[in-house]
């Protein structure tokens, strides 16, 4: 017990936590060889009767990780999450929170508290009641009950409203209740389930990052179940992107949107443009492909693994295309099409353009001066190219 | 030219209107709908209420109706002499009669409410519970005894609980008694037809607000620390309340008066005012005195009721 002007969270792992994050060698610890997991998901299944919601999954998440959940619905993130807080049954597999295999382990004793989707509040009791109910159900000094219930109000901003009910609430006020009653009992993991889906787009944005805020002060591990990939690449520290009760993919954002492991990554985060081709040079870290749908040969500068005459999909996000009137020098990643249509959205504008093959192809251009937008037009003859490292090849 | 002679009769017209504005604010369409159940009411409950009340100031006579009238006039001697006879009511207060049979009513009436709503809840919580498409039959379950007279089901209760009845064959048959008990004419018996009877008022409105709770608050609650028993007691029971206000006045208002259950399943010293009216009624055949019963047992229950209901009212409101 040290300083009380921020929320005393357990001070052990105070050296890992907190401020002095940035200052350190910020290698995360999933990077770090040996580290050990703090959330241990081994060869977890869940079977509702015929139908398999998740499918073997293991995963390891580390202490004071943001790590997200990302899946379409019916891709089981819910059910993973719900067999964290201890709702759901696994059919088989294990999981470990804090070294601590968490087989029958009831709701109510796990180290675990759960930010509801739809808050869960209990309209019954006052805001003041509906955070401190965890305590209360603890045993709590009454006088202690109540300067914890303040602290969360406060951190959450919320400190004069502690007597309303939850019905006399905004939809933002309500998840920011949800949060201070999720977090008061110090819970070493804390499972959010589509934490701001409820919210408007601008209130969700603040509240991404007081979220992270939060997350930082505290220095809680979080796993966050999201179906909005922005707000998956906004919160998260990782990643890992569902589906058929899979997780087909666990990186950091930035990898994840830069080098998606699949065509199903792809093209569920952001917008992409996919090209079939067959592979005709594979050196070790360069590889040509012939496609018939961009109309010429695409070359990029990594290595893959695939046999000769393969056939392989080249992935470019339409942010890394680059549009012109004249023909540029390079020969490859060079396209030529037609504009169909555009859109312009402020900030960028979109624009569709039919190859010479026939294939339609997205590509936003920055609008980085304000007549940058108006340099296009419909059923101008354009060329597409991007560089050889901006550019994906999918294999699956 | 033409446009200045219009003003006047547009200013005209304008306060013409105003002045038969209220007549265009009285929304008719609503008031029509209204207007129905307003009418019933007033024909069949507040006017006969009236009756009732006027009944219970005169005094009896032998005479048919067999009651003096409160009005007495004599168009030669022109005087109207209005006569009140406040006698019954101060009767009611006199004779501990008539007290002990509100008191014992009451408690009838509240312990036998007491054991349909621990009957009912249960059966309404598990109906909540089920599949959305199973709940319509269990419903159905739940009323259809209404298809048969209330007459006929209370006769059948008769059958269960007299001295030779199945109750009493079945437990001399396994052995647990050799005497028959005596099941029939007691409280007990009273007690069983009440909460018999009575159940599906109790099952519905409980029904309908188990309903509508949220199953994540229980998960929240759980989540939260809480044991199944206790998230029972800080959750599922605070937020049924109305059901179970509702469901408790349904059923302790007509109990209290319940007349048919005591006279066939209670004894002779099952003392309810039900009873106490009909006697009044029919074997006395002092007809104020027994509207004064009426107009008081009314107030006995409108009151605290109106005093519930209002509390809830300003609750809700908050």
């Amino acid at each position: 017990m040290t300083s009380s002007q921020t929320i005393d969270f357990s001070s052990k792992e105070t050296e890992v936590s907190g401020k002095d994050k940035p200052a350190t060698s910020s290698v995360p610890l999933w990077q770090q060889e040996g580290a050990e997991p703090f959330l241990r998901i081994e060869n977890i299944t869940k079977k509702f009767g015929d139908f398999t919601a998740v499918d073997n999954i293991s995963l390891n998440i580390y202490k004071n990780e943001l790590f997200c959940l990302l899946g379409g619905s019916g891709s089981g993130k819910s059910t993973l999450l719900r067999m964290l807080a201890g709702f759901e049954t696994p059919t088989s597999g294990r999981i470990l929170i804090d070294g601590v295999d968490m087989a029958g382990v009831q709701p109510w004793d796990r180290p675990v508290n759960m930010m509801f989707q739809s808050y869960a509040l209990f309209p019954h009791l006052t805001v003041a009641d509906n955070i401190a109910f965890g305590l209360k159900r603890e045993g709590v000094a009454k006088a202690e009950i109540k300067r914890r219930v303040q602290e969360m109000l406060d951190l959450v901003q919320l400190g004069h409203l502690g007597k309303r009910k939850p019905h006399q609430l905004s939809g933002g006020q309500r998840q920011r209740v949800a949060l201070a009653r999720s977090l008061i009992k110090r819970p070493k993991l804390l499972l959010l389930d589509e934490p701001l889906g409820a919210l408007d787009k601008k209130l969700r944005e603040e509240t991404q990052f007081e979220l992270i805020n939060i997350q930082d002060e505290l220095g809680v591990t979080f796993v966050v179940v999201t179906h909005d990939q922005e707000e998956a690449m906004t919160l998260a520290s990782r990643i890992g992107v569902m589906n058929h009760g899979v997780i087909v993919q666990t990186d950091e954002p930035h990898d994840v949107y830069e080098y998606p492991n699949s065509r199903f990554v792809a093209e569920f985060i952001g917008s992409v443009n996919l090209f079939e081709g067959v592979v005709i040079e594979d050196e070790p870290d360069t590889v040509r492909i012939q496609s018939e749908e961009a109309g010429g040969v695409l070359y990029i500068n990594h290595g893959i693994s695939c046999a000769p005459h393969q056939v392989v999909h080249v992935a470019v996000r339409p942010e890394k295309i680059r549009l012109g009137h004249e023909q540029p020098e390079q020969k490859e990643n060079c396209l030529h099409g037609r504009i169909m249509d555009f859109a312009y959205m402020g900030s960028l504008t979109v624009f569709k353009v039919r190859l010479d093959s026939g294939k339609e192809v997205r590509v936003t251009q920055p609008n980085f001066n304000r007549e940058v937008g108006e340099r296009f037009t419909w059923d101008d003859q354009v060329y597409l190219s991007w560089t050889e490292d901006s550019s994906v090849v999918l294999t699956s | 030219m033409s446009t200045t002679s219009r003003l006047p009769w547009i200013e005209e017209s304008s306060s013409l209107m105003t002045k038969y504005n209220f007549i265009r604010r009285i929304n008719w369409g609503r008031l029509s709908v209204v207007a129905v159940p307003m009418l019933w009411l007033g024909i069949f409950f507040f006017i006969p209420f009236l009756v009732v009340f006027k009944i219970s100031l005169s005094e009896t006579a032998i005479a048919v109706p067999p009651y003096t009238s409160l009005l007495e006039w004599d168009l030669e001697e022109a005087y109207i002499n209005l006569k009140l006879n406040l006698g019954n009511y101060l009767y009611l207060f006199e004779d501990a009669f008539y007290l002990d049979a509100y008191l014992s009513s009451i408690k009838i009436a509240a312990v036998s409410t007491f054991f349909t709503l621990l009957v009912a809840f249960p059966i309404a919580y598990l109906i909540a519970r089920t599949e959305s498409s199973k709940r319509g039959v269990l419903l159905a379950l739940v009323i259809l005894p209404f298809w048969t007279s209330f007459l006929l089901r209370v006769y059948a209760w008769m059958g269960f609980l007299k001295k030779n009845g199945i109750v009493n064959e079945f437990l001399l048959g396994i052995g647990i008694i050799d005497q028959p008990l005596t099941l029939l004419q007691t409280d007990f018996a009273v007690y069983i037809g009440i909460v018999y009877t009575y159940l599906p008022f109790m099952v519905l409105p409980l029904y309908s607000a188990l309903e509508k709770l949220d199953i994540t608050l229980l998960e929240a609650a759980e989540d939260l620390g809480c044991r199944p028993a206790q998230s029972f007691f800080l959750i599922t029971l605070p937020l049924a309340l109305p059901g179970i206000v509702a469901g408790c006045l349904l059923v302790f208002i007509p109990a209290v008066g319940e007349f048919v259950i005591p006279a066939l399943l209670g004894g002779s010293d099952t003392l309810m005012i039900g009873r106490v009216l009909w006697d009044e009624f029919f074997l006395n055949r002092d007809w104020p005195m027994a509207s004064a019963v009426a107009i008081v047992m009314l107030i006995v229950l409108v009151l605290p009721i109106m005093l519930i209901r209002n509390g809830q009212g300003k609750e809700e409101s908050i």
